[in-house]
C-alpha cells in the first residue's frame, strides 16, 4: 500500500510527523506493509495533515489526520475520507501549472519529477538560441511573481543584451511578506522546477552561475533545496555539462540573515555580496550592474519556477490563461481569519469573493468578513465592497489595491482598523532598513501619529495623509513607498474608525 | 566618447552628456538643487530624497535626481524632449516633505553648533522649512562617537547621509566608519569604536552637511560670518593643495580646502588643514643676535647690522629651506651670488638635477592620473608625501589601474605589485602588470643616496622604456621653485657648504649644520635652524606673506596673505632688501611687485600662473646600479617642518600614530 503524506512545514507544524509514526506504528500492528511516501502540500492546509492512499492509481485523501486516526486510514473505515484528492473542489477549481507536482510527487526524486513532466522545459531549452529562450518567455507574457509584475522577458532581454564577462541568475526567495507561503511550497514540494527554471534562465540570458537568496526562516526550504541542488548536480543537470549540452550551468543556496528589506532586489544583492543590506539606488538597474556588479537576473521563486511549464507546454498554452495583461496563472496563498486557507493557483481574473466567500469559505471564527490585505504588509487592505475586484495586476490597481505576491489574509469584523494601520508603520519602522529619509524617520513619527488619532486628536489625522504623502513619493524603494498603501486604505475605506473623541477625564 | 543628449529642464533646452546626472544637468542649466547625500565626488547614495525632482512621461512621482542620469530619461509619446521640472508644485511638496522630516529629529541647536551660518540643512530649511513643527514626540537621540582628536561628533544631528562614510572607505581608504543598524536605530558609527587611522580624516567635517562632524581644534572658535577668507595655497606638502585660510583679527583659526581638479580635488590632508595651531607656538616675533654664546632679543638695526658685518667679505653660502617662497629664494641667490658665493635649495641631499626640468619635476600631471592604467612608484610613500596625491592614485587603482612599486612595502590603501625595495628590483620594470597610458613616480628618497642621479636615470630610462609620463614626487612645497630659479650649486649641498664662513640659512631647518660657521638664520619658528644661529632674522609664515609657490608637477601658484606676522617679524623678501642694502649692494627692488618682474623676466613660465608648461626631458645616461635599498623620505608624517613641529596637535597626531602602531604590533 502506497501511502502519501506531506513533508511541507506547514503539515509538520500541523503534527504531519506524528501521523506518520502512528500510521507506521498501525501498519506494523496490523502486519500490512506500508511504503509511506514524503509529498509536498496539495496546498489545502485546512486539511494537513493530508494522507493520502493510493488505491488502483487513485488517491484518496485522509484529513485532516491525527495519529487516533491511523488505524482506521489504513483499515479504510476512517470518517476524515475525503474521496478522491483530485476530485475535491479545491483542487478541481484549479489551473496548477506551476505548482502542478506539488504534493504529488517526492520533492527529492528526480525520476518522480521527471516522470511527471519535469526537464521536458529544459530539453527543449537547451535545442534553442538564448534569443528563442528570451522570446519564449516573452510570448508566454509571464510577468514578476515577486509583486511588481515586470515582465519577465523584457528583464531577460536586457540581460542577455548586456556585455559582460560574466552574468548571473539570482532567485529571491526571501519571501518575508505576511500570509505569503508559495515560494516555501514550492521550494519544499518541487524544488527541481526552480532549479530547472533557473537553468533555463542561466540558458537564456548566458549566464553560467545562479544563486538562490533564501530566508533563514526557511530551515526546511534550505535543506530541501540544498540536496536538490546535490542531487541536480550528480545527475549531470547542473554543473559544466547542463544535460549533456555542453552547456554550463551551476548554483548555490545562500541563506539571508533575516531582513525582511533583503527581498528587495537591490539590498538582496547586496546582502548577496556580504554587504549590509541597504538598498541601492536604481538606476544602474541589476539587469545591467547587478551581482557584483554584472549583470543579473533577480526574478523571484515562482516567476522561474513558472518557467518550465512555459517550456514543456509552449508560450502560448500558457498564455491563453489570464485577464488583460496578467497572462497565466496567479498562486494565491489564502490566510488569515478565513476557513479554508492555503495555495490556490488560478488563471488571473477570479475575484476577490469568490476566492474568499466561496473557495475560502469565509472567515474562520464564522464572523462576516471585513476586509482583506492583498499583497503582504505593504498591499492594501480591501473592503467587502470592492470584493468584485478581479484579481489582476492592473485590475486591482485601479481598485486602489496590489496584487503583491498574491497573498491574501482576511480579517473579520471585529479588526481593529486603526490598529492594522499603526502594524504597517511599525512593521516598515522595524523593517525599514534605514538608508532614506522617507522611510527611516516617516515610519517611526506615522506610528506615533497614529497613536494620536488614537487617543483622539483630530490634527493628527491630516498629518498622517501628508507623511504618507512623503512616505510614497521620496522614499528609494517599494518598503517605504508602499506602506503608506495599507495605512491610508484604511483611512479611506473605514474612515469612522478613525474619529475617536477624547476620553472624558482629560 | 561622449553621448550628448537634449533636454527640457523647467522649459529651458540644454544639451548635455548623457552619463551626466539628472542633479549636474540641472546645475548646467543654472538650476541648484538643493541635496544633503549627493556629492560629485563620491558615490551615489541616493537616500536624503531632497533633491527630488518631476520627469515627465515617467512615473507619476518624484524622482531622485542625483540618481538619474541624463541618457536614462525618455522621449515623449511624439519623440519630444525628455522633460524635467524642478519647481513644480509636487516637487516643492515632496522637498517640503522631505525636510519636514529631517527636521523632526534633528536637533535644531543651531545657536550652539559649529556649522552654523554654513550648514546645508540650515539653508535648505530657510528654502523649504516652516518655522514649527507638527510632530510633538520625543527627538531621536545618539550617543556621540569619539572619532579622535580631529573630527568632533554630535550624532543627534546626523541626517544618515552617509557622505562621511563614503568618503572614508572611497576616498580615504580606510574602513572605520559604516552605518549599523535598521531604521530608526540606524546610525553612523565607527568599526568597534576605534578613532580613524586616516590622514583625510579631516575631510569629512567639510562633507558633513549637518553639524554631526565638525572640527575639534576650531570647535566654538568662532562663527563663520566673522572670518575673513583668503583663498591661498598650501605648502605643507608639494602638491600645492589649494587652501582658503580663515582668519579672526591676526590670528588664523582653520584652514580649508578649495577646489582645484589639477592638484587637490576639493581634499586637504589633515596637516594642512590643522597645522594652524602651529602659527601661533614657538614664533620667532624680534631678531636675535648671539652674545657670549647666547642669543640676545636685538633690533632690526643691530641684527641688520650683526649680519652685514659677519657676511662682508666672507664666503657666504644660502640654504634655501623647503617652505621659501621663490621670491625669497630669487632675492637670497641674488645677494649671496652678487657676493661671490653660491646657495643651494637640495638640503635633503636630494641629486636633482639642475637645469633639467623634466627631470627635477617630470613630465605628467597630477591630473594624468586620472586615466593611467599603470603607474610606478619608485622610493616614494605618497601616503605620508602628499596624502591627497596618494588618494588620487587610489582613485585610479579603483578605477582599474595597476600600481607596482620599487621601495618600501608600506600599506597605501589599495593593492601594490611589491618588485622590491632593492636597487636590483629595476631589472623587474620591464614585465610589470597594466596597460594604457602608463605614469612613472618617484620619491625623494630615491634620489637622496649618493648614487641619487644615477637612481634618477635608470627611473627615467624605465619611463622612456614603458613610455611613462614622469612625476618627480617633492616633499619641500620651495623645492621646484628653487630649482627653478637655480638656487642650486655644482655638487650640490657639500659643494656649497664647502669653505662657507657664513650660512645665510633661509628656514631650512631639516638638517644640522655642522661646523664653525658664521650662521645667519631667516625663519618664522625657533625650530632646529635658529638654535644654531649666530643672527636670527624674524620672519612670515606662509599665510603671512604673498608668495610664490610651484608645486611638484611645476605648476606656479600664488599663495596670499591672510594675515599678519607676530611682533617685529617682517616679510622674507623685505629681510634681504633690506640687508643688501647694509651690505651696500642694494638688490634692486623696493616692492615685491618690482621683484616679482624681475624674476619673471629671467624664468619666463613662472609668470604664467596655474599653467604647467610642458617640460623637457634631458636623459641622463644610467651607469651600473649599486646594491641596496630604495629608501623614502618622510620619517613622520606629521612633522615635517618648522610650523608642523610647533603644533601641538600634529605632535599628539604624531604620538598616536606611533602608539597605533607599536600596538599594532604589541597585539601580533
Amino acid at each position: 500500500m502506497k501511502i502519501y503524506v506531506p513533508i511541507d512545514s506547514a503539515a509538520k507544524a500541523l503534527g504531519a510527523e506524528d501521523v506518520v509514526r502512528a500510521l507506521v506504528q498501525a501498519a506494523a500492528d496490523s502486519g500490512q506493509a506500508v511504503e509511506i511516501i514524503r509529498t509536498g502540500t496539495r496546498g489545502m492546509i485546512w486539511l494537513e495533515p493530508l494522507v493520502e492512499v493510493e488505491t488502483d492509481g487513485v488517491r484518496y485523501g485522509f484529513g485532516p489526520a491525527t495519529p487516533e486516526d491511523a488505524a482506521a486510514i489504513l483499515d479504510g473505515t476512517s470518517v476524515k475520507a475525503l474521496g478522491p484528492v483530485e476530485d475535491l473542489d479545491w483542487m478541481k477549481r484549479q489551473t496548477r501549472l506551476t505548482f502542478a507536482r506539488v504534493g504529488v510527487t517526492d520533492p527529492l526524486s528526480l525520476d518522480d519529477y521527471q516522470a511527471h513532466g519535469g526537464l521536458a522545459g529544459l530539453r527543449r531549452a537547451l535545442g534553442l538560441t538564448g534569443q528563442e529562450i528570451v522570446d519564449e518567455v516573452k510570448a508566454s507574457g509571464l510577468r514578476g511573481r515577486g509583486g511588481a509584475g515586470f515582465p519577465t522577458g523584457i528583464k531577460w532581454q536586457t540581460v542577455h543584451d548586456a556585455q559582460a564577462s560574466r552574468k548571473y541568475i539570482v532567485c529571491n526567495a526571501d519571501e518575508g511578506d505576511s500570509g505569503t507561503f508559495a515560494d516555501r511550497m514550492i521550494m519544499e514540494g518541487d524544488p527541481f522546477t526552480l532549479i530547472e527554471g533557473m537553468t533555463i534562465a542561466g540558458l537564456g540570458v548566458g549566464a553560467t552561475k545562479g544563486y538562490v537568496y533564501l530566508r533563514s526562516e526557511y530551515p526546511d526550504a534550505i535543506k530541501v533545496m540544498r540536496r536538490a541542488v546535490d542531487i541536480a548536480r550528480g545527475a549531470g543537470v547542473l554543473g559544466a555539462d547542463v544535460l549533456g549540452s555542453g552547456r554550463t550551468f551551476d548554483m548555490e543556496i545562500r541563506v539571508g540573515a533575516g531582513a525582511y528589506v533583503c527581498g528587495e532586489e537591490t539590498s538582496l544583492l547586496n546582502s548577496l555580496e556580504g554587504k549590509r543590506g541597504v538598498v541601492r539606488a536604481k538606476p544602474p538597474l541589476p539587469a545591467l550592474e547587478g551581482f557584483l556588479g554584472r549583470p543579473t537576473v533577480v526574478n523571484n521563486v515562482i516567476s522561474l519556477a513558472t518557467v518550465p511549464v512555459i517550456f514543456e507546454k509552449g508560450a502560448q498554452h500558457y498564455a491563453d490563461f489570464g485577464l488583460g495583461r496578467s497572462r497565466g496563472t496567479v498562486t494565491l496563498q489564502v490566510a488569515g481569519n478565513v476557513a479554508r486557507g492555503g495555495l490556490f493557483e488560478t488563471a488571473f481574473g477570479i475575484s476577490l469573493d469568490e476566492v474568499v466567500n466561496d473557495l475560502g469559505g469565509g472567515s474562520a471564527s464564522g464572523r462576516p468578513v471585513k476586509a482583506v490585505q492583498v499583497g503582504g504588509p505593504l498591499g492594501a487592505y480591501m473592503p467587502v465592497s470592492k470584493f468584485d475586484a478581479a484579481l489582476g495586476y492592473e485590475e486591482l490597481d485601479a481598485e486602489g489595491g496590489l496584487l503583491g505576491h498574491a497573498g491574501l489574509v482576511v480579517f473579520d469584523d471585529t479588526a481593529d482598523m486603526l490598529g492594522m494601520a499603526r502594524f504597517a508603520m511599525e512593521f516598515c519602522a522595524v523593517e525599514s532598513c534605514g538608508k532614506c529619509t522617507p522611510c527611516r524617520i516617516g515610519a517611526v513619527r506615522g506610528v506615533e501619529t497614529i497613536d494620536r488619532i488614537a487617543q483622539g486628536d483630530a490634527d493628527a489625522l491630516p498629518l498622517l495623509t501628508d507623511l504618507c504623502e512623503t512616505m510614497k513619493d521620496g522614499s528609494l524603494c517599494a518598503l517605504g513607498g508602499f506602506t503608506p498603501l495599507p495605512v491610508m486604505s484604511a483611512v479611506t475605506h473605514f474612515p469612522d474608525e478613525f474619529v475617536r473623541t477624547k476620553e472624558a477625564a482629560e | 566618447m561622449s553621448d550628448q543628449r537634449k533636454i527640457v529642464i523647467d522649459g529651458t533646452e540644454i544639451e548635455v552628456d548623457g552619463a551626466m546626472t539628472l542633479i549636474q544637468a540641472c546645475e548646467e542649466a543654472g538650476i541648484e538643487i538643493p541635496r544633503f547625500c549627493y556629492h560629485e565626488r563620491l558615490s551615489i547614495a541616493g537616500n536624503c530624497r531632497m533633491c527630488l525632482v518631476e520627469v515627465k512621461g515617467g512615473p507619476p512621482k518624484p524622482a531622485a535626481s542625483c540618481a538619474m542620469q541624463v541618457k536614462d530619461l525618455r522621449p515623449g509619446p511624439e519623440g519630444q524632449l525628455p522633460q524635467v521640472f524642478t519647481n513644480t508644485p509636487m516637487v516643492k511638496k515632496a522637498r517640503e516633505g522631505v525636510m519636514e522630516f529631517l527636521l523632526i529629529n534633528h536637533p535644531l541647536d543651531c545657536p550652539i553648533c559649529d556649522q552654523g551660518g554654513e550648514c546645508d540643512l540650515q539653508d535648505q530649511a530657510m528654502a523649504y522649512g516652516v518655522d514649527f513643527s507638527r510632530f510633538r514626540e520625543p527627538k531621536r537621540a545618539t550617543e556621540d562617537l569619539d572619532l579622535g582628536p580631529l573630527v568632533e561628533t554630535h550624532m543627534t544631528r546626523c541626517i544618515s547621509c552617509t557622505r562621511c562614510v563614503r568618503f572614508t572607505t572611497e576616498v580615504a581608504g580606510i574602513h572605520q566608519m559604516g552605518q549599523t543598524g535598521r531604521g530608526e536605530d540606524a546610525e553612523i558609527t565607527s568599526y568597534l569604536g576605534e578613532t580613524l587611522d586616516s590622514n583625510l580624516q579631516g575631510n569629512i567635517i567639510d562633507l558633513c552637511p549637518v553639524g554631526a562632524l565638525v572640527s575639534k581644534p576650531y570647535a566654538f572658535t568662532a562663527r563663520p560670518w566673522e572670518l575673513t577668507k583668503t583663498e591661498s595655497i598650501d605648502v605643507m606638502d608639494a602638491l600645492g593643495s589649494s587652501i582658503r585660510v580663515d582668519t579672526k583679527g591676526r590670528e588664523v583659526m582653520r584652514i580649508l580646502p578649495r577646489n582645484h581638479d589639477g592638484t587637490n580635488e576639493e581634499w586637504i590632508s589633515d596637516k594642512t588643514r590643522f597645522v594652524f595651531d602651529g602659527l601661533r607656538r614657538q614664533r620667532l616675533d624680534k631678531p636675535y643676535v648671539r652674545v657670549d654664546g647666547k642669543l640676545r632679543p636685538a633690533t632690526w638695526p643691530e641684527a641688520l647690522d650683526a649680519a652685514a658685518a659677519a657676511m662682508k667679505g666672507k664666503k657666504v653660502a644660502g640654504l634655501v629651506g623647503d617652505l621659501a617662497p621663490t621670491e625669497a629664494a630669487f632675492a637670497l641667490k641674488e645677494l649671496v651670488e652678487g657676493l661671490g658665493g653660491s646657495v643651494e635649495c637640495r638640503t635633503d641631499g636630494a641629486k636633482l638635477p639642475a637645469g633639467n626640468r623634466g627631470a627635477y619635476v617630470g613630465t605628467a600631471l597630477v591630473e594624468d592620473l586620472d586615466h593611467a592604467g599603470r603607474i610606478v612608484l619608485i622610493g616614494t610613500n605618497p601616503r605620508t608625501e602628499a596624502p591627497v596625491l596618494n588618494a588620487r592614485i587610489r582613485k585610479a587603482w579603483l578605477r582599474g589601474a595597476q600600481v607596482s612599486r620599487i621601495g618600501e612595502p608600506v600599506d597605501l590603501t589599495f593593492d601594490v605589485e611589491e618588485l622590491g625595495d632593492g636597487r636590483d628590483a629595476f631589472a623587474k620594470l620591464p614585465d610589470i602588470e597594466g596597460e594604457g597610458e602608463s605614469i612613472v613616480i618617484v620619491g625623494q628618497g630615491a634620489l637622496m643616496a649618493e648614487d641619487g642621479e644615477n637612481v634618477l636615470a635608470h627611473a627615467l630610462k624605465a619611463a622612456a622604456d614603458l613610455d611613462a609620463k614622469v612625476m618627480i614626487l617633492h616633499t619641500a612645497a620651495a623645492r621646484v621653485g628653487a630649482m627653478d630659479i637655480g638656487a642650486v650649486t655644482d655638487g650640490g649641498l657639500m659643494a656649497a657648504l664647502d669653505g662657507a664662513e657664513v650660512i645665510y640659512n633661509l628656514g631650512a631647518d631639516e638638517g644640522d649644520i655642522q661646523g664653525d660657521a658664521f650662521v645667519i638664520y631667516q625663519g618664522s619658528h625657533g625650530d632646529r635652524g635658529a638654535h644654531r644661529a649666530d643672527v636670527i632674522l624674524p620672519a612670515a609664515a606662509y599665510t603671512e606673506e604673498n608668495g610664490l609657490f610651484v608645486n611638484t608637477e611645476g605648476r606656479p601658484q600664488l599663495a596670499m596673505r591672510a594675515g599678519f606676522a607676530p611682533g617685529e617679524a617682517k616679510e622674507n623678501w623685505a629681510i634681504l632688501r633690506a640687508l643688501s642694502a647694509e651690505l651696500g649692494a642694494t638688490l634692486p627692488y623696493d616692492s615685491l611687485t618690482q621683484l616679482r618682474q624681475a624674476l619673471v623676466a629671467r624664468h619666463p613660465h613662472l609668470a604664467e600662473i596655474d599653467t604647467v608648461p610642458e617640460n623637457q626631458i634631458t636623459s641622463i645616461e644610467p651607469t651600473d646600479l649599486a646594491s641596496g635599498p630604495v629608501h623614502t623620505a618622510i620619517k613622520d608624517f606629521y612633522l615635517t617642518n618648522p610650523i608642523a613641529r610647533a603644533s601641538e596637535l600634529m605632535a599628539e597626531l604624531s604620538a598616536n600614530a606611533k602608539l597605533r602602531f607599536s600596538d599594532k604590533i604589541a597585539a601580533e
